[in-house]
Order: structure tokens, then sequence, then C-alpha cells
């Protein structure tokens, strides 16, 4: 059941950049707060085609961050984009007070996000923002699967009003949605149906789960239910319900640490409406390192691999045939032979 | 609604109902009856427009009287900046400079004025009261349960004449230069925004990022205030870390400085004239006032004393604080 198919590589950047410089021709109260990263973030294209909306204010994510709310308090549509590293974290107090306790209409773009930022080294690697930023009132969270879900996610935080954060990534990566995929916030895509496992993913590791999905059926005639939550918050409590109750087990995937991720905001909602065995892929409490973006995310174990072993573990649980000592060797186990 | 609902309810009542909300023992609650002391907001309402300077002390003696009683009502809050800045305020809201209409709060040609040091609620809601924003006999409900008086000024409550929520010491500061941004740099328009920050404030880094920002946009329809009392939670300024010069770090960063005296009110009418109304002299630079003030201003007993940063006064304070203020 082979539903989306990959039509090259696109970075999930180039989507935000390019509806930011789309937007600013129609959306005249569009501003854009620079901080020194703007080639690397691509809200250059924007500065480049609107250049009196342009503002830089240096290397200074708190007063970005604050200089964007002044705006958006004055009638502006604000963006404010560095890496994720610093635009979640080092404003993390103006997040919470001045951009989300006032509701203002602030957009942050959380660039090179997750471990595939690359060689940059851990400094870099926001494997974290997640937590803090879900937890956060009155914020979008937004975390697209590519380019294009990239662009049409950057173009829906920008209509919508209050406070929003759009998480992306920098190498180019698959691209499989097409025009005609809906994109409406707050509302999961289901990708692939299935009723043996829900695979729940946001980010680079949609694309992986649907990998994973079709070595699933291929190898083991196992349906997989693909859901794409590209919206971590408000989350679409309904398909997370639909998919524990039709599946009956669950494996999350992200870029992002396990703890206090998209697999936390799925297994809130499972435990508060159906609680069913779940498997969390993502980075496991560490650190991460240099190295090449694809190198590490199968050195931490992002990729469909763990995806596939998470999947036949939680059906395993499901169905209470799971033992300790295949605990142990889950992952290696299954990764022989493939 | 809701807040009307709940405002009645707590100013409706006599004021030992209040006290007992707060779970005062019974003895205390027995001394302020004894005493007797009538809290009363009464309903006056000043216009803004030119003063004699005699005029704006006693607009800020009744701002004093305000920030007294509702910091007793409340029980807790910080009395010592608010007071100070009493003269400041009382110019720059009632002497004609900031633009703003009361009845109609988001009125689209109204000048900015951002609280950064937000612990100072108290004067800016005695300040929006006077100015007809609402009833005084709200201010008896500063930090209470279902009030629109935050203990630091929040925007989801709503209350008319607040411009963002404030609190988070340096933050105000940087969203008032992102104001005077959007009016000069994108609207084109010739709103000012005036920011007041504390000097203790002038410690968080976010602050000098801002004056950064102000200076290199030459953002001359900004007006950036300095409470310069010397007072912080944990000292003197000077002891804490040191902020001086202020005069030389902001001339460095781009600013059009003056230093003047904070309860002087013909200094502060002359240089807030400077900015407000003589636009040629501004020649592109934003504005700073370091204002040398005294923590506790008019009240005898908290001026000059960082002690009073973040305490109320008890009945007894309170009660000598009016009669001092009454004179
Ligand atoms: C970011 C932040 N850190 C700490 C505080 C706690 N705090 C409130 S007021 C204050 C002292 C500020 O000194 P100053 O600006 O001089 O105000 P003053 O004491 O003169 O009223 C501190 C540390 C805060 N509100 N925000
Ligand atoms: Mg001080």
């Amino acid at each position: 059941m082979k539903t989306y198919e990959k039509k090259g590589d696109k970075a999930t950047r180039n989507g935000f950049g390019e509806a930011l410089a789309e937007l600013g021709d129609t959306m005249p109260e569009l501003v854009v707060i620079g901080a020194d990263v703007t080639g690397s973030v691509l809200t250059s294209f924007f500065q480049a085609k609107h250049p009196d909306r342009f503002f830089s204010v240096g290397v200074a994510e708190q007063n970005a961050t604050t200089v964007a709310v002044g705006m958006a308090l004055s009638g502006k549509v604000a963006v404010f984009s560095s890496y994720s590293a610093f635009a979640a974290f080092r404003n993390a107090d103006q997040l919470r007070v001045s951009v989300c306790y006032n509701e203002a209409n602030v957009k942050i773009g959380g660039a090179h996000s997750g471990i595939t930022v690359g060689p940059d080294g851990a400094t870099h690697q926001s494997l974290e923002e997640i937590a803090f930023l879900r937890a956060l009132p009155n914020l979008t969270l937004v975390s697209p699967c590519d380019y294009l879900e990239a662009k049409k996610a950057t173009k829906a935080i920008c209509e919508m009003v209050g406070p929003a954060f759009l998480r992306f990534g920098r190498p180019a990566v698959p691209m499989f949605t097409n025009d005609d995929t809906p994109f409406i916030l707050g509302k999961a895509n289901i990708l692939r149906e299935g009723n043996d496992v829900a695979i729940i993913a946001c980010g680079l590791l949609v694309w992986e789960s649907l990998l994973a999905a079709e070595k699933l059926q291929e190898i083991h005639g196992i349906n997989a239910r693909v859901i794409n939550m590209h919206t971590i918050k408000p989350i679409d409590v309904q398909a997370i319900v639909d998919a524990a109750r039709e599946c009956a087990c669950i494996v999350t995937a992200e870029e992002h640490q396990v703890h206090g991720g998209l697999g936390g905001a799925v297994a809130e909602v499972t435990a508060k409406n159906s609680p069913v065995p779940i498997e969390l892929v993502g980075m496991k409490d560490s650190f991460g390192g240099s190295g090449e973006p694809f190198e590490l995310a199968e050195k931490y174990g992002m990729t469909w691999k763990e995806i596939y072993a998470s999947a036949l573990v939680a059906i395993e649980r499901k169905k209470g045939t799971y033992n300790k000592i295949r605990q142990v060797k889950d992952v290696a186990t299954y990764h022989e032979g493939l | 609604m809701e807040y009307l609902r709940n405002i009645n309810l707590l100013t409706n009542y006599s004021i030992s109902i209040n006290f007992r909300n707060f779970g005062l023992s019974k003895f205390s609650l027995y001394k302020i009856i004894k005493m007797d002391l009538q809290i009363k907001f009464e309903e006056k309402i000043f216009e803004n427009k030119r003063r004699a300077p005699d005029e704006f002390k006693i607009i800020a003696n009744t701002l004093r009287q305000d920030i007294i009683k509702s910091l007793l009502l409340a029980g807790s809050g910080h009395s010592g900046g608010p007071l100070g800045i009493a003269d400041l305020m009382s110019v720059l809201y009632f002497g004609g400079y900031i633009n703003y209409n009361p009845t109609e709060p988001e009125w689209k040609d109204r000048d900015r004025f951002v609280l950064s040091a937000g612990h100072m609620a108290p004067i800016l809601y005695a300040v929006l009261a006077r100015a007809g924003y609402f009833p005084a006999a709200e201010l008896a409900t500063l930090r209470k349960f279902g009030s629109r008086l935050q203990g630091h000024p929040g925007l989801d409550v709503k209350l008319p004449g607040i411009e963002t929520s404030s609190g988070s010491l340096g933050q105000g500061v940087s969203i008032a230069v992102g104001m005077a941004m959007s009016h000069k740099l994108v609207d084109k328009d010739s709103k000012e925004v005036y920011a007041i920050t504390g000097d203790g404030e002038l410690q968080e880094g976010i602050c000098w990022e801002a004056a950064m920002t102000a200076g290199t946009y030459g953002l001359d329809n900004f007006c950036w205030i300095v409470d310069n009392n010397d007072c912080q939670i944990d000292g003197r300024v000077k002891n804490v870390m040191s902020i001086y010069p202020i005069k030389e770090k902001f001339e460095a960063f781009g600013f059009t400085v003056f230093e003047i005296d904070g309860h002087n009110i013909v200094e502060i009418i002359q240089t807030l004239d400077k900015f407000t109304r003589y636009h040629a002299l501004r020649k592109g630079k934003p504005v700073c006032i370091i204002a040398k003030t005294y923590m506790g201003n008019g009240v005898s007993f908290m001026h000059d004393n960082y002690k009073w940063h973040g305490n109320p006064p008890n009945k007894e304070q309170a009660a000598k604080a009016l009669e001092e203020l009454s004179k």
C-alpha cells in the first residue's frame, strides 16, 4: 500500500524562506527580524524582496523576540527566525512572558532543529525545544514533514492570529507531499491506512515512518497506519484516540528527545482516553555530536529501522507475547537480516 | 463581564471583609477596626493638558495616596519604586505629553507607554484610573483574585490602557523599541513611545541589546526614562552591581541623554518638552532621561530606603503615610 512517492530532496528551511517572501507580497503587515543568521534560516529571501520590512538586530535573540512583540503589539505580523537552539532557549523567558502571555502575533522560525544539523555538533543540535514549547499556553507549534508542508505551514501560521513556532531543519530531505495534500493546523494527516499498529510522527521522521511501514508490510504483512502529526500543539486528540482504539498500539517517532516531545504528547492523550502500549523513537536522553546528518540519525537511532523494530515490539506488547529477553535485544535482533 | 462582577464583589464590601479574605488573624482584624482607617478612592479624573508645576505636585500626591491605599488593601506589593516615580508619571500622563484617549483605549493614533519595571504596577494603575480608563474604586482590587489589576501588568485581563504585560525585567523596554520601530520604520508615522525602566533593571543584558537597536535605528520617537533611585532588592545599585556611569553608556549607544532631578517638576517639564515638543532637537537620536529619584519619595519612613522595594505598608504605616501625603 504505497501511497507516497519521493520526488527529490529539498530542505524544509527553503519552504519557510520561500513562503515568507511570497507572503510579503500580499501581507503588507508582515515584518521579519533577523539575528545574523539570515542566510542560513533563509529569511534572506524575504529581505531581498522586501528590504524595507526586514530589520536586523544582530546576534541578540532575546531582544529580537521582544522587538518582534513590540511590532506585533503595534499591528504587525512579526516573524523572527534563528537556529532553534537559540530561538527557543536563549529567549525562553521572552517567549513565555512577552510572546505567549501577551498572545502577541509573533511567529518564530526555529531553524536547524534536530540532530540533522550535523557537523556543528551538540551546541547547535536542538533536541529539547518541543518539551519546552508545548508547555507554553497560547502557542501553536508546528513541525512540518517536508519542503512543501513547511511552505504551507509557514503560510498557515502567518495567517492565523497569535503566537506560533515553526520547527524545521537544515539538510535537504525527501519531498513526498504534493499540492493536493491537505494542511490544516491542528489536524493530523493520515498518510497510510492500517490497523495493526499506528506510527505517529512529525518532521523528518514522517518519511522514515512511511519507509518502516512498507517494510512491515513487505516482511511481516503488517498493516501500519502512518500519521503525520505536523501540529504538535494543539494536538489532534481525535486522531490519537482513533489510532489507540483501532490499532491498540502506537509508535511515536520524532527528531527530538524521547522525553517531553511528541511521544510525551501522545502518551498524555492516550493515558487519559485510551491507554495502549507505546514505543517511543527519538533521541535517548543524550547530547549528540558532530557528523553528517544521516550518519548521526543512524547513530542515535532516528531512522526507519528503529521505527520498524519498535512497531514489532509494540505489536507484541499489545498481544502480550513480548518478554524481557526480547526487550534487551529488540532493536539489534530485529535489524538482523534487513 | 466576569471581571466586572468580581470587582463589584470586591469593592462593595467594607475593608474589614477584604482583610478577612486575606486570612489576617482576629487580633489584627480587631486592630484594623479599632484604628478605623477609612480607605476610600474618591472618583476624581485629571485631564491631560499643560499645567502649572504646582498642579502636578497635587496630582502626584493623589497618585501616591492611591498607591498606599491599594497596597494596604492588597497586603503585598511594591511601595518604594512606584512612589519614587509618581512625580514623573504625573507630568508624563497629565501634562499633555503622551497622547491617549481613555474612552477609546485602542485609539490608533495614541502614543505608547510601557512600564518596563512591571513591579511598579501600582503607580501605573493609579495613573490609568485617574486618567479615566476605569473607576478609581477598582484600585481596591489590586492583586486580588479576579482583578484586572494583576500583581504585574497583564494583557490577558484586558485592563484598558495597558500596552503590554511586563514584570520580567528588561523585556518591556525591548518591546517598546519594537513599537517605536514599527511606528517610525514601518508605518512611518510620528507616534511616540515612552518606557520607564528601573536602574537595577539595567543590569539585565537585554536592556543593552535594546539600547543598541534604538541607537542604530535612530529611533527619535523613543524616550527611555531610567528611574535612577540607586536602590534595588539587595541594596544600593552601585553595591549590588554597578551600572554607572549611565549617561556615558547611553551616549555611547547613540542616545541624547538628559540627567534630571526626578522630583523637580520644572526640570521634568523642560526635559519632556525637549523630546515631545521640539522635534528638531532630536536629530535622529533616541532620548534617554536619567531621572535621579528617591525610592519611597513622599513618605518619610520609606524615603531612600531599599528595604521598601517590595513591601506594602501595614495599617499604621499606611495611616502615617496618608497623613503625610495629605498635608
Ligand atoms: C528577569 C527578572 N529577574 C528578577 C526579577 C525580580 N525583581 C523584581 S524588581 C527587582 C529589582 C529591580 O531593581 P530596580 O529596577 O532598580 O527597581 P526598584 O527596586 O528601584 O523598584 C528584581 C530583581 C524580575 N522581576 N525579573
Ligand atoms: Mg532602582
